[in-house]
């Protein structure tokens, strides 16, 4: 009886803020039937990519909502691709100048959804990342 | 696909994508539980189960931290959720109580969705935790929110069960009603720096006292699989009742050494062995049942099944003289 699910992680990296916004993500993904592990906030980079290795999330979801973006963010993903799991997709959620998103695409991240993204567009983008799966 | 040498050789990423292919239930992973299935047996498992809400994260975190730093033992924690039975989706969100578990190597855990198929929990769960067995891991301990069936199949799985409670929670009545006393080795009350935690316990004393008269020698070898008079002659186990406060670390030592303290008489009695041979004896005879269904399927076109059916439903033949005919092969 075969199940496959697709796993994604939520992660509140860094010290600032609340995780409103990561948790309604992660109810969006709920409701479309994935298994979101959510880990809470104040996540060093190597928390979030031990979390990720242990669950083996096809995912990983950073809520950010200020500042480090540009350190945490290729830190993560630096830690994952060191972990082995190269094919992990990592998204980025929360206010990103837009002078910094070639660098963050650049380190790796799929896609970068700014305040006010639907909802639906994030797991959309996830079904479409999975669906050749 | 998954190499089993790297998992038994403490490979995490091989480990971690082990789990996925066994909890999926897929050839690959029931291949590779058949091949683990030497190697585990070791483990000492324990299932923490309580109402939501009750601190069992928190618990099993401190717990974890204990056996590390007190025991230097390895620990595996599974940690199970309910799957939404509308969209098969789940949060899973244990680890947010585990952050003081973060780096260390000795420490593996994984987050489970219940996935909502009857029965389906316990076999998955149970190939999870032999994965961790046979990869060296010396504790296992297991939360499930207690609210059915699901965690009584888990406490069959466990060698030691905890039941936590907290003060203030709809109380004992509950508890009495959920059957979930009778499945407590242990049983711990947390929150206890909330106003309430000494009757909650008092509560617990009362009704397990109650429940020992009625069940006689229970022995802890619970869940009705051991005839009475087979366990007549072992010392009983009265379950400890611990207060902790899991947020503060407080009372965990205590509740350490019950589980040290449980593994201990299993053993002595032998109930550790007859636990295991019963758990395997069950899972022997469930997948013999599910074999020859199966293997019957294959060879009755179905449909003489449906024939036999009708019968039943026009009230000409009995369910069970239908199956006889069947399996007599007088039908028609
Ligand atoms: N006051 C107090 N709060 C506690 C204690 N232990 C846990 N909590 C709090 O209780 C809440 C629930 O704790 P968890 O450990 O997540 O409880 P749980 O039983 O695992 O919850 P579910 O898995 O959702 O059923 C959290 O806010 C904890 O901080 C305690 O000893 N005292
Ligand atoms: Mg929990």
């Amino acid at each position: 009886m075969t199940e496959k699910k697709i796993r994604v992680l939520i992660a509140k990296p860094g010290l600032d803020g609340h995780d409103r916004g990561a948790k309604v993500v992660a109810r969006a993904l709920r409701d479309a039937g994935m298994e979101v592990i959510y880990t809470g906030l104040r996540q060093s980079p190597e928390m979030i990519a031990e979390a990720a290795l242990q669950e083996d999330v096809n995912v990983i979801g950073l809520s950010i909502l200020s500042g480090a973006h540009l350190v945490l963010v290729p830190r993560v993903i630096d830690l994952i691709r060191a972990n082995g799991q190269e094919e992990v997709k990592v998204f980025v959620g929360g206010i990103i100048p837009e002078e910094d998103i070639p660098v963050l695409t650049q380190a790796g991240v799929s896609a970068i959804y700014g305040p006010g993204t639907p909802t639906t567009k994030v797991v959309q983008d996830i079904r479409d990342a999975f669906s050749a799966v | 696909m998954v190499d089993l040498d790297a998992v038994t050789r403490g490979n995490r990423l091989e480990l971690a994508r082990l789990l996925t292919e066994v909890e999926n239930q897929t050839p690959a992973g029931e291949q590779a539980l058949d091949r683990l299935f030497a190697r585990a047996g070791k483990a000492h498992l324990v299932g923490i189960t309580g109402a939501p809400g009750t601190g069992k994260s928190s618990l099993v975190s401190c717990l974890a931290k204990n056996i590390r730093v007190a025991q230097k033992q390895t620990v595996a924690i599974v940690a199970v959720d309910p799957s939404s039975p509308f969209t098969g989706g789940a949060i899973l969100g244990d680890r947010v109580r585990m952050r003081e578990l973060a780096g260390d190597p000795g420490v593996f855990i994984r987050s489970m969705a219940s996935r909502g198929e009857l029965g389906g929990l316990a076999s998955a769960t149970a190939g999870v935790v032999q994965v961790l067995d046979a990869a060296g891991f010396d504790f296992i301990l297991i939360e499930t929110v207690g609210a059915g069936q699901s965690e009584v199949d888990i406490a069959c799985l466990a060698y030691t069960t905890l039941v936590v409670e907290s003060p203030g929670l709809g109380d004992d009545i509950q508890a009495i009603k959920a059957g979930i006393l009778e499945i407590a080795d242990i049983l711990v009350v947390n929150k206890s720096d909330l106003p309430g935690a000494e009757n909650t316990a008092r509560a617990l004393r009362a009704n397990l006292d109650l429940g020992y008269h009625l069940h006689m020698n229970h022995n802890g070898a619970h869940r009705m699989t051991i005839k009475e008079n087979e366990v007549r002659n072992t010392p009983a186990w009265t379950p400890p009742i611990i207060q902790t406060i899991a947020t503060q670390h407080n009372g965990i030592d205590e509740v350490v050494a019950e589980i040290l303290k449980h593994r201990e008489y299993l053993i002595d009695t032998g109930l550790w062995q007859k636990r295991e041979q019963d758990r395997l004896r069950s899972e022997v005879y469930h997948l013999l049942q599910t074999g020859l269904v199966k293997r019957w399927q294959q060879s009755t076109p179905p449909q003489v099944f449906e024939r036999l059916l009708q019968k039943v439903f026009a009230r000409e033949l009995s369910p069970r003289a239908a199956i006889d005919s069947l399996l007599n092969g007088s039908y028609n």
